[in-house]
């Protein structure tokens, strides 16, 4: 079902070391995948990640559906799971960085977020997928360019076209001759840079994490000769230990993207200081 | 299959550059997710949260207001009890007072009536007296005079001097009467 030539090469071939044969790293071809449907060049076609996105959607609409649909005062077991993690974001994050009242709105959207990147992370580690989905920049860009879309029109419904430009550039008088050259920072640092680190961080965090895990299993494969044995142990059991790292870390980028389009949403929505 | 991973790595695009096709995907995929919390199944567990913090907030309400009410009851009731018992008191002093005042009354007329009797006694006796003192001086005088008739036979027929004589006997017994009565 895969593509990717790495997983061919570490699983389906002989090569290991002391047999001629170099290692075969991990790299940028490990994020390509050859379309299970379509042709690469003509834009339409169909891959893994698609595959997984897609499938990833509907694990999560599947699992809030069965724990919602019908809810009760008097939740069962899977309610109650997913009450916990509704209550999490609502209240640990929405409510805490907007507050009640303003926040009350963008819950939807700010709990569809989190958990939809949170199951796209997961795929990294849940066997016969182990990819994660948030690792090909294109579906973290997305959302950070819903979040940014929202952010500018909220600044500008709430500010207006001058409010809009002090609050993006920061504006504060009592910089004095500082004022121009903190604008121009804060300008390109709000307007301009903004989703592209809120894409990145998540996209890098992934990237690295699926390299990482790759490295070390494409290692404890291609060690297993000789001498090598004993190091393709130790690769094998960092291999467990960044997966377990990697769950911690799945959890984490999902959280701390929630949490910046919470304060980039609360940024909106102040007034002038 | 080292010619083949030379061409991907060759392929391999700069990882920063979204693929149109994925962006689609990736856009239609959260959008499936955000479209049913957003449309329904988030609204419906807020309903339920409501509902769940209502029963709770609910159920505290309704045994506050019940203790309120049996708070007020028992102030109702102690206040009945101490006016009841204020009552009481008061119906007992009335009917003590109200004793007190028949016991005087009743007293009062008993000895009027005691007076009454005795005064009415004392007349009766008194007239009763007269009367016996009157018929007894008209019997006495006429015994007397008839004895003194039959002792002395017609001599004392003189009218006038009948009458002095009996005049005179009778003050005589008037005058043992009253001493006989001072000696009494």
């Amino acid at each position: 079902m895969s593509a990717d030539p790495t997983q061919v090469l570490a699983f389906e071939t002989d090569c290991h070391i002391f047999d001629g044969c170099g290692f075969p790293a991990p790299g940028l071809h490990s994020f390509l995948f050859e379309p299970l449907w379509g042709d690469a060049d003509s834009n339409l076609y169909f891959n893994k990640t698609m595959l997984l996105a897609l499938l990833g959607s509907i694990i999560i609409v599947g699992f809030f559906w069965a724990a919602f649909r019908r809810p009760k005062v008097v939740p069962g077991k899977l309610q109650m799971v997913a009450e916990t993690g509704y209550d999490f974001i609502r209240r640990g994050v929405v409510y805490e960085t907007i507050g009640k009242k303003e926040g009350e709105k963008y819950v939807p959207l700010i709990v569809s977020l989190f958990f939809f990147i949170w199951m796209m992370n997961l795929w990294s580690i849940i066997p016969l997928a182990q990819f994660p989905v948030t690792s090909i920049i294109a579906y973290p860009l997305v959302l950070a360019l819903i979040v940014y879309v929202l952010w500018v029109s909220l600044t500008f419904k709430r500010h207006g076209f001058v409010g809009f430009f002090k609050n993006v550039t920061g504006y504060d008088k009592s910089l004095g001759a500082v004022l121009p050259l903190a604008m121009t920072i804060e300008f390109f640092s709000n307007l301009l840079v903004r989703p592209f680190t809120h894409a990145v961080r998540l996209f890098a965090n992934m990237f690295a994490g699926h390299t990482l895990l790759l490295l070390f299993t494409i290692a404890s494969w291609y060690l297993l000769n000789g001498i090598g044995i004993a190091y393709a142990g130790v690769s094998f059991v960092m291999t467990i230990v960044m997966t377990a790292f990697e769950l911690f870390i799945q959890a984490l980028q999902a959280y701390v993207f929630v949490l910046l389009t919470c304060t980039y949403i609360q940024g909106a929505l102040a007034e002038h200081h | 299959m080292s010619q083949l991973l030379i061409v991907a790595a060759e392929e391999a695009e700069n990882p920063l550059v979204p693929p149109i096709p994925e962006l689609v995907i990736g856009l239609l995929a959260f959008v499936i997710v955000f479209g049913f919390l957003a449309w329904k199944l988030l609204p419906n567990i807020n309903k339920v949260l409501e509902q769940r913090r209502e029963a709770i907030e609910g159920g505290i309400e309704k045994a506050e207001a019940a203790q309120t009410e049996a708070q007020s009851v028992l102030e109702q009731y102690k206040a009945q009890l101490a006016e009841a018992r204020h009552e009481a008191a008061r119906l007992r002093q009335e009917a003590q007072e109200q004793g007190a005042a028949l016991i005087a009354e009743m007293r009062a007329e008993g000895q009027r009536q005691r007076e009454e009797i005795v005064a009415a006694g004392h007349t009766q006796l008194e007239a009763d007296r007269k009367t016996a003192s009157a018929a007894l001086r008209q019997d006495v005088g006429k015994l007397a005079t008839e004895l003194a008739g039959k002792l002395v036979g017609e001599s004392l027929e003189d009218h006038a001097r009948q009458s002095r004589v009996i005049d005179r006997f009778l003050d005589g017994l008037d005058d043992a009467a009253s001493k006989a009565e001072a000696t009494r």
